[in-house]
């Protein structure tokens, strides 16, 4: 029970400082880093509810749901870090 | 043969379809578009003919369709829409042979011809609007359809003069559309009814009742060049010759009075009316743009901004007439809805004759036109009478009526008000008879573009004014006949007083 | 048994591998995926028309383990739009790219078709998730196609904002998993009670959503992205995606939501819109580029949307029934006009070379048939009789009469006005001095115009009349296709 609160909180904590950091910083890399903590502070929290105590299987259907996420998320990085490099090209 | 309830739709779409049609045409292809024109035109006259036929039968015409839950497009004929399709089909007829003889050789002649078309579909279809969504409808239609004609000739004139018609016409339609909203969540749809629909809201919703009324004037005051909305109409004039003979005397001008005696007989019912004391306040704004219009007209050199102004101030008597109670200020209103009509485009016709013949666009220039171009000055003549008010042309008919019924209400201000515009009305257009007629003729002309030749310009030219000269003579000289316009205002009067 | 549902994601997507696989064909396999789609999604229309209840669950897993796909009728309507007015970008895009560009449009605008059908159907959180994330990203990549500096920029700021926004969303479909137990929209909506939990969730998703639709003032990224993006991509971005978002918006409210969305959250919807319709229509008076217009239009008209909502969250239910209707007609009306704008604004641009509105005039005047899909796609958009937004508008106006909420009205009107500024700067483009009769363009002396053939100028023009007459004239039927009351 505490271990899944602890996850659940250091999640939403992720989350808030992917937040932070997505607004403040300009830089593309650390935006997409920012994006991509976010993301993991997500995952974090479906992790936390998967648990279902240690006799029990976890539940499958967040840990569907964090794999497609970590899939959507590299994709979009790589399209992000693309377009990046496209205009960082052209920067001379 | 046509059922009862496609009529009224089968009349819009006689000139909807051939104008659509005519979009699609190339521009080279003259015959086929003359001919989609006048068959457009002639159908039409047909059908309003079956319309007139069953309305004075007193048969039920309607063609509904539903927009949306509680929201109906209704189009039905009563004798007051009767009168209106009517004029606008004899008219749109006319100005069809005019305009094609106007603009031969002009650019743009299909795009020209399928607005042209698109302009009387709307007209047409406000005039047999049966609720006031569907009025709102086609009053906007009409502003879409009229814009391309304004701007036809493309030049920076035309641009401007577009812009501004626009920028007061867009204006008065949020007015309208904005008054007819907030009519309609108090009393539900409004459905035109002789005698007015809204006396159950009489008391508790006086106030709301005032200002809508005042919105509604006010959007349908635009169109209909009250002062001061009615700046948009002497800028207009950039418009070819047959785009003002329209606007002035069919379409735009006579829509906004239209829509007036609409709200004023079959929306709040004359009771109601004047009970809430606004029909005074519309006598009064009738009445100063009456005086303001001939005053500005006096002014004027350009031939047609003072028959711009002279419109101004002509069209308010039919506001004025729908502001005093009494079957016979209303007759002289709703008669002279007809009169002006055919009254003015006489003499739009006869300006565009004199500047595509002449090259003459200022009353400056007219001395001596009348030895070269008789025939025309002699409908201009009649159609310059009949605006002063000299019998027998129709304009006596309603002025007569007008002061009349004025009298009988105990407002006799109102006669001194018309006294006063036929005095102006004969100080700016007697010096233009007269030079016409008594002065002489300038060695050469501004620009001598028809040769006189048999007739004294293009047939297509000459024909359109002399009929509607014509037209106006007979309504006054007929005026008691059975099938006359008179006769027929003073059923609708009938009908509203419930006499 | 056919599956119409799955077959209707599926299509698009196998069109699109087969684009990767074979790139020399792409165009033609391109055009083969798109009517074959938008014929599947016109019988799933049909079908819910007639009453027929459609719902798939892929492979055979139910509720709430597996993913399922389900057609009522407000996805049938958007389903219809969606697809026809895809169908139209596609016909115009297969000469809008040269050889090169070609290979890359279609995989990529398939995909995006693929998430749009999914969105449409989709019943369950995650899954939506899942169909946005793929929306967002071939979105931003078609709006780089070009590859141009400015292109790349204002995608990438589209792309990464897009993800801020789904990751957003992404963590209430996680806090709803473990507050609820269930993604699937049907059994969520069952589970939930009002309560802090619901109000986090209910703002992490909305606010996500909304910054996928523009709403101001989460409007910034729209107009550089659309702007820049080519003719048919800012199409299918302004009229469709921007539109997705929106559905999942109305979706949720509806179906998910009801208990916990009340007055006051309608009211600040309502606020921002306003805010929209007010900032969106003067900026695109003041725009010199005619992309940039439309651009900013979509921003004013997405305010319009939200603008119904505080009127339908007070309404009793069969005043909303009427309110929801009118928004749906807006947002089908808006869809068709908008990318018959963008179509002709593309044809302009190609023609004279240029987008700015000042100068546009002979372009204009050569390609009568774009003068009328732009005059058409005007009165849509400023809401003149006879569109489609006419009748929604007077539909909302009546009902902020009626309710007393009349301050929504004078911004409604003032929108209105500005819309028509701006329109009709555009249309004066098309009245000149007159080319001689029959002549086509390029007589001239200072623009040289690229002559357009006249296929390609029949899409926007049949979009554009969709939105006037069809959807103005003929729109009864879809209130009795919405009958399906929202909870």
């Amino acid at each position: 029970m505490i271990t899944q609160l602890v996850y659940g909180l250091a999640g939403i904590v992720l989350f808030l400082l992917g937040v932070w950091s997505f607004l403040v910083h300009d830089p593309l890399l650390r935006k997409l880093i920012a994006l991509n903590i976010m993301g993991a502070g997500v995952f974090h929290i479906l992790m936390a509810v998967a648990y279902r105590g240690l006799d029990a299987p976890p539940d499958p259907i967040p840990h569907a749901l964090v794999l497609t996420g970590i899939v959507v998320a590299v994709s979009a990085t790589a399209l992000a870090l693309t377009l990046g490099q496209r205009l960082e090209r052209r920067d001379d | 043969m046509i059922p009862d309830n496609l009529l009224p739709a089968a009349i819009v779409l006689t000139s909807l379809v051939p104008g659509l049609l005519i979009f699609v045409l190339g521009e080279r292809r003259h015959v086929l578009r003359t001919v989609l024109n006048m068959t457009g035109a002639l159908a039409k006259l047909a059908l309003v003919g079956l319309l007139i036929q069953g309305v004075y039968e007193g048969r039920d015409f309607e063609s509904r369709l539903t927009l949306a839950p509680g929201l109906d497009l209704v189009l039905n004929a009563d004798a007051l829409s009767v009168l209106f399709v009517t004029l606008s089909t004899v008219l749109w007829l006319v100005t069809t042979v005019y305009a094609i003889g106007y603009l031969e050789h002009s650019p743009h002649r299909s795009r020209f011809f399928g607005f042209f078309s698109l302009c009387v579909s709307a007209t047409v279809g406000l005039a047999l609007a049966g609720n006031l969504l569907t009025f709102v409808i086609f009053y906007e239609a009409l502003t879409l359809a009229t814009y391309p004609l304004v701007a036809h000739r493309g030049t920076p004139d035309a641009a401007q003069g577009a812009r501004v018609y626009l920028g007061y016409t867009l204006g008065g339609g949020v007015l309208l559309l904005t008054g007819a909203i907030w009519l309609q969540s108090l009393a539900g749809p409004v459905v035109f009814t002789q005698g007015g629909m809204l006396s159950a809201l009489a008391g508790e919703y006086d106030t709301q009742l005032v200002l809508i009324f005042f919105l509604l004037i006010a959007g349908l005051g635009v169109k209909a060049a009250l002062v001061p909305l009615h700046g948009w109409l002497p800028q207009a004039m950039v418009a070819p010759a047959p785009v003002s003979a329209l606007l002035h005397a069919v379409a735009v001008v006579k829509a906004g009075a239209f829509g007036i005696v609409r709200v004023v007989y079959d929306v709040y019912g004359v009771v109601l009316a004047e009970s809430l004391g606004l029909l005074a306040a519309l006598a009064v704004l009738a009445s100063i743009t009456i005086v303001y219009g001939s005053v500005r007209a006096l002014s004027q050199d350009g031939l047609k901004k003072r028959l711009a102004y002279s419109t101004v101030s002509q069209v308010s008597y039919i506001a004025l007439g729908a502001s005093i109670f009494g079957p016979v200020a209303t007759i002289g209103g709703v008669v002279h809805l007809v009169h002006q009509g055919i009254m003015k485009i006489t003499l739009f016709f006869c300006a565009g004759n004199y500047a595509e013949t002449l090259g003459v666009h200022r009353v400056s220039e007219m001395d001596g036109v009348g030895r070269r171009m008789p025939w025309t000055t002699l409908a201009l003549t009649v159609g310059t009478l009949g605006m002063i008010g000299v019998p027998p042309v129709a304009g006596f008919v309603s002025k007569w009526y007008l002061g009349l019924g004025a009298v009988e209400a105990g407002s006799d201000w109102v006669l001194l008000i018309l006294v006063t515009s036929s005095l102006l009305n004969a100080a700016y257009f007697f010096p233009i008879l007269f030079r016409a007629w008594f002065k002489e003729a300038p060695a050469r002309w501004p620009k001598e573009r028809i040769a006189a030749g048999r007739l004294e310009t293009a047939a297509a030219l000459l024909w359109p004014p002399v009929i509607t000269a014509l037209l106006a003579l007979a309504a006054g000289l007929f005026a008691a006949a059975p099938a006359s316009p008179l006769e027929w205002a003073e059923l609708i009067a009938q009908r509203e007083y419930g006499l | 048994m056919i599956d119409w549902l799955a077959l209707t994601v599926a299509l698009p997507l196998l069109g699109a591998v087969f684009a990767v696989v074979l790139p020399t064909r792409a165009r033609g396999i391109g055009m083969a995926a798109a009517l074959l789609t938008t014929a599947m999604a016109l019988s799933v229309s049909v079908q819910v028309v007639q009453g027929i209840t459609l719902r798939s669950d892929l492979g055979g897993w139910g509720a709430p383990l597996g993913i399922g796909l389900q057609a009522d009728g407000l996805s049938a309507a958007l389903l219809v739009m969606a697809n026809l007015v895809a169908l139209g970008i596609s016909a115009y895009a297969l000469d809008y790219f040269d050889a090169g560009s070609r290979r890359h449009f279609w995989p990529l605008w398939l995909l995006l078709w693929t998430a749009l059908n999914g969105l449409f159907l989709a019943v369950d959180l995650f899954n939506i998730y899942v169909t946005l994330e793929l929306l967002g990203i071939s979105a931003a990549a078609l709006g780089a196609l070009t590859g141009r500096r400015e292109a790349v920029a204002a995608n990438l700021r589209y792309l990464l904002v897009g993800l801020l926004g789904s990751m957003t969303y992404l963590l209430g479909v996680a806090l709803a998993y473990t507050g609820l137990g269930t993604l699937d929209l049907g059994l969520a909506a069952q589970a939930l009670t009002p309560g802090p939990l619901a109000w986090t969730i209910f703002a992490l998703m909305l606010g996500g959503l909304l910054l996928k639709t523009a709403l101001f003032p989460l409007h910034f990224w729209l107009p550089p992205a659309h702007a820049q993006a080519p003719a048919p991509v800012s199409a299918a971005l302004s009229a469709l995606v921007v539109k997705a978002a929106f559905y999942l918006i109305l979706r949720l409210w509806l179906d998910l939501f009801g208990p916990v969305a009340g007055p006051a959250a309608g009211t600040l919807l309502g606020m921002l819109g306003a805010g929209g319709v007010v900032w969106g229509s003067w900026r695109a008076f003041r725009a010199e580029r005619l992309k940039l217009l439309a651009a900013y239009s979509t921003v004013a008209q997405v305010g319009y949307l939200f603008m119904f909502f505080p009127l339908m969250a007070a309404a009793a239910i069969p005043r909303r029934q009427e309110l929801f209707g009118a928004l749906v007609l807006l947002a089908l009306t808006h869809g068709f006009a908008k990318a018959g704008l963008f179509l002709s604004a593309g044809l302009l641009q190609k023609t004279a070379g240029h987008d700015r509105i000042a100068e546009l005039g002979p372009a204009t005047q050569s390609l009568p048939a774009v003068a009328f899909a732009i005059g058409f796609a005007g009165v849509a958009l400023i809401g003149l009789p006879p569109s489609g937004t006419f009748v929604a508008k007077w539909v909302l106006l009546s009902e902020s009469f009626a309710s007393g909420q009349w301050w929504w009205a004078p911004v409604v009107l003032a929108g209105t006005l500005l819309a028509a500024a701006y329109v009709f700067r555009l249309l004066a483009n098309a009245f000149g001095p007159g080319l001689q009769p029959g002549a086509a363009g390029g007589g001239d002396q200072s623009q040289c115009l690229v002559p357009i053939g006249r296929a390609v100028q029949a899409p926007a023009l049949l979009m554009t009349l969709i939105a006037v007459v069809l959807l103005g004239l003929g729109a009864e039927p879809l209130w009795t296709l919405l009958q399906e009351p929202p909870p």
